[in-house]
């Protein structure tokens, strides 16, 4: 992204009130085998809201994620970001446009410390041409930006209470510390529309609490959400808008009041086997 | 300044340790050596070899550390990319056919920087070609293909298609008999490249005060000594040269982008990075780098055959990229280093030791002659002979029985686990301030979305 395109962003972001749509999926499926795991998925996120995608174990969550976001490409419908189609681009084209996903199981590089996961993500990084990294003079730029980048590692290490693991190697870190790791690496990236993917499972009740009060305070500037999570009591506390699958299906979406309400969600998740 | 000072101790405790191998290594040849009385000339030209060896195997398995121990690509075709190496540099470099000598096929005639040049950019060229269409692939399929690859580069050198056509060599159209020479080989018959560096740089009159130095201590012929322990000196500059080269591609934000390919590519396309770009450009790097090894290994041998390229010559760097440890460049230099010095030169160096020292008898024709006194009368002496014969042969066990050796016991490589750093910078404390209480970090602006993000914005 360049700096216009990112001024652009912060004039958005500071808008009040902000109606459009950054991701809207149409008519979506997909099919493994005999399964199908999406069955013509059709949904909107609002700019500037948590979003709740809710549904029972298997229920296409997760694979909706993987063709939003370019790791699987879907058999039909499409995808898109800021008005511009997205089906079938590269994950890391997707990721580039500012559309960043973390995984269910978290995905740390195991061999490489908190600190060399966290200094991968950030976008722009001019050391990643390999002969500035090399040649002697070009090089200056890039230990200045690793400097710079580094400083804010360690605050959103801080933040997430992981720093006293900094110099460890992610494989090391128990299942908890692994999905803030995640988490914080997405954050990293600085992301206009967030995916993320059940990220509190095995989070401690404090630390979640804060990390919900932090991303309210990124959805007031402007950030996007989009949140699977099997908690109920969570998604109706924070979430505006719900959207409920169920095999494949958008069963219903609306408020968590409206969503709480309907027969078929009861039947099919709340009564079920939550 | 703190960064540049603790990033050059840290440099100097890795250069510390590939210094201590070394020298272990040297104190070790030359101790035997003195210990049973071997001659000067001897243990000269045993060191000398020994240098070349740890050259050439050190920078191999740097190489090859850039492809598998940083970006997880696994190459079997090591012996493909040095073959187009060295074939393309004589291509290029061989006078013109017609211009004197002995030899059945001409080159272009161009200087050797030129040919140098070439052979690398053919050999990363030959990388791009064989990546491409595998790097989509899942990754033991890069395996295949780097395998299928050498024995095709090997077998077109064999054929008699390619062992001599004609090119056209000037503007007007002139034809010229260039070729590969086939399965009897290339004369290497341009000049001596030792000999033309030592002259751009103005220090023949170093080298031929050097020849006469060790002259005085070994009078007959002392010239082929003096050149082969100069060049094992460049080869071993080289080496240097590959190390501070890998360092800082893995020491840095573009080394950070391979490090993670190789333990989750997913996760570094998940955040933005295109991975194929890096993949290719580090496979390209690698096989430019052992194209340059193909040269200097066989440029001033007179002759190259196509044969010498063998599969084998792969699994030699593979063994000592495992010895040191995958992941880390020091511990390929000393992998390189120890896998000459022990496996690689180490058995032949202890044959010529001992038949040099002992001058022992024959050695029986075969095994049955060999055991046979040894079951009947417990004379285990001509089964000892016969063992030392046949130390090439038993090189290859050693080999694989060390392989099996450090697989079960040391995985991560004789020097430990691979913990260089991939930043530009040191990853070691807080840069400033010391620690942050909590309170100030929530208190701070720990969003990514910060005024600093503006600036670091780069494309
Ligand atoms: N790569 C795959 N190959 C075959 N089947 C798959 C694959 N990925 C998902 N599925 C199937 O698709 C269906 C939906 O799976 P998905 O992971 O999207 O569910 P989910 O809603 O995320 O469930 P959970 O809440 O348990 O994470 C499941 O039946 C699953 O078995
Ligand atoms: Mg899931």
């Amino acid at each position: 992204m360049s700096d216009a395109d990112a001024g652009a962003d912060a004039q958005g972001r500071s808008r009040p009130e902000v109606t459009d749509t950054p991701l809207r999926v149409e008519g979506m499926s997909k099919h493994f085998g005999g399964i199908t795991a999406v069955d013509g998925a059709t949904f909107e996120v609002e700019r500037g809201t948590l979003t709740g995608l809710i549904g029972p174990n298997g229920a296409g969550k997760s694979t909706t994620f993987n063709l939003i976001t370019g790791m699987l490409t879907p058999d039909a419908g499409t995808v898109s970001f800021e008005g511009e189609d997205i089906t079938g681009l590269e994950p890391y084209e997707i990721a580039d446009r500012g559309l960043v996903r973390t995984f269910q199981i978290a995905r740390e590089l195991q061999e490489m410390t908190v600190l060399e996961n966290m200094m991968l993500a950030p976008k722009g990084q001019r050391g990643e041409r390999l002969w500035r990294s090399v040649l002697p003079v070009a090089r200056r730029d890039v230990v200045d930006q690793e400097t710079e980048l580094l400083d804010r590692v360690w605050e959103i290490l801080e933040f997430f209470e992981i720093e006293h693991l900094a110099e460890e190697y992610a494989g090391n870190l128990s299942g908890g510390q692994r999905k803030l790791l995640e988490m914080a690496r997405a954050l990293l990236t600085d992301p206009d529309v967030l995916l993320l993917d059940e990220p509190f499972a095995g989070v401690n009740p404090t630390l979640e609490r804060r990390l919900l009060d932090h991303i309210h305070e990124l959805r007031d500037r402007g950030y996007t959400f989009l949140l699977v999570e099997h908690d109920m009591d969570l998604i109706m506390e924070n979430c505006r808008h719900v959207v409920v699958m169920h095999q494949g299906r958008i069963l219903t979406e609306g408020t968590p009041e409206k969503v709480k309400a309907d027969e078929e969600v009861i039947e099919a998740y709340l009564g079920g086997d939550v | 300044m703190s960064t540049a000072d603790s990033a050059r101790q840290l440099w100097e405790a890795d250069a510390t340790k590939i210094l201590v191998v070394l020298a272990a290594i040297y104190a070790t040849y030359l101790l035997s050596g003195l210990v049973l009385g071997y001659s000067l000339r001897g243990q000269l030209n045993s060191i000398a070899s020994l240098t070349f060896y740890i050259g050439v195997f050190a920078t191999l398995a740097l190489a090859l550390n850039l492809h598998w121990g940083y970006t997880g690509l696994f190459n079997i075709g090591v012996v493909g990319f040095m073959a187009v190496g060295i074939y393309v540099m004589a291509f290029v470099s061989k006078p013109l056919y017609g211009s004197g000598g002995a030899a059945q096929v001409g080159g272009l005639g161009l200087p050797i920087p030129v040919g140098i040049l070439a052979g690398m950019v053919a050999a990363a060229l030959l990388g791009f070609v064989v990546a491409l269409p595998a790097l989509r692939l899942r990754a033991d399929y890069l395996a295949i293909v780097t395998i299928a690859m050498s024995e095709i580069v090997r077998f077109t050198f064999l054929s008699s298609t390619f062992q001599q056509f004609q090119v056209p060599h000037t503007l007007a159209g002139d034809w010229t008999r260039v070729g590969f020479g086939g399965g009897s080989g290339l004369i290497l018959d341009f000049p001596d490249p030792l000999l033309a560096l030592i002259d751009v740089l103005g220090l023949s009159t170093v080298y031929d005060g050097l020849v006469g130095l060790v002259g005085t201590v070994v009078p007959n012929n002392p010239d082929p000594i003096v050149h082969s322990l100069v060049y094992g000196l460049v080869l071993l500059g080289v080496v240097a040269g590959y190390f501070w080269l890998l360092k800082r591609t893995g020491e840095s934000p573009f080394g950070r982008v391979l490090k993670a390919i190789r333990e989750d590519e997913d996760v570094a396309r998940a955040l933005g990075k295109n991975t194929g770009r890096f993949k290719i450009t580090s496979f390209m790097l690698g096989c430019a780098l052992m194209g340059l090894v193909g040269i200097l290994w066989l440029m001033g041998q007179g002759a190259v055959t196509p044969n010498f390229f063998r599969p084998r010559l792969t699994f030699f760097v593979w063994i000592a990229l495992i010895i040191g440890g995958a992941g880390s460049n020091t511990g390929s230099v000393a992998g390189g280093a120890i896998f000459a010095a022990v496996l690689y030169q180490g058995p032949l160096y202890f044959q010529n030791l001992v038949t040099s020292v002992f001058q022992p008898g024959d050695a029986p024709g075969s095994f049955g002659p060999a055991v046979a006194p040894l079951i009947a009368n417990f004379d285990p002496v001509p089964f000892l002979l016969y063992t030392l014969d046949s130390v090439r042969q038993l090189q290859l066990v050693v080999m694989g029985v060390v392989l099996i050796w450090l697989m079960h016991n040391r995985p991560e490589g004789m020097l430990g686990h691979r913990k260089e750093t991939a930043a530009a910078i040191p990853l070691v404390g807080r840069s400033e301030q010391g620690e942050r209480t909590d309170a100030d970090a929530v208190g701070t602006d720990p969003t990514p979305a910060g005024d600093a993000s503006g600036g670091e914005r780069d494309e």
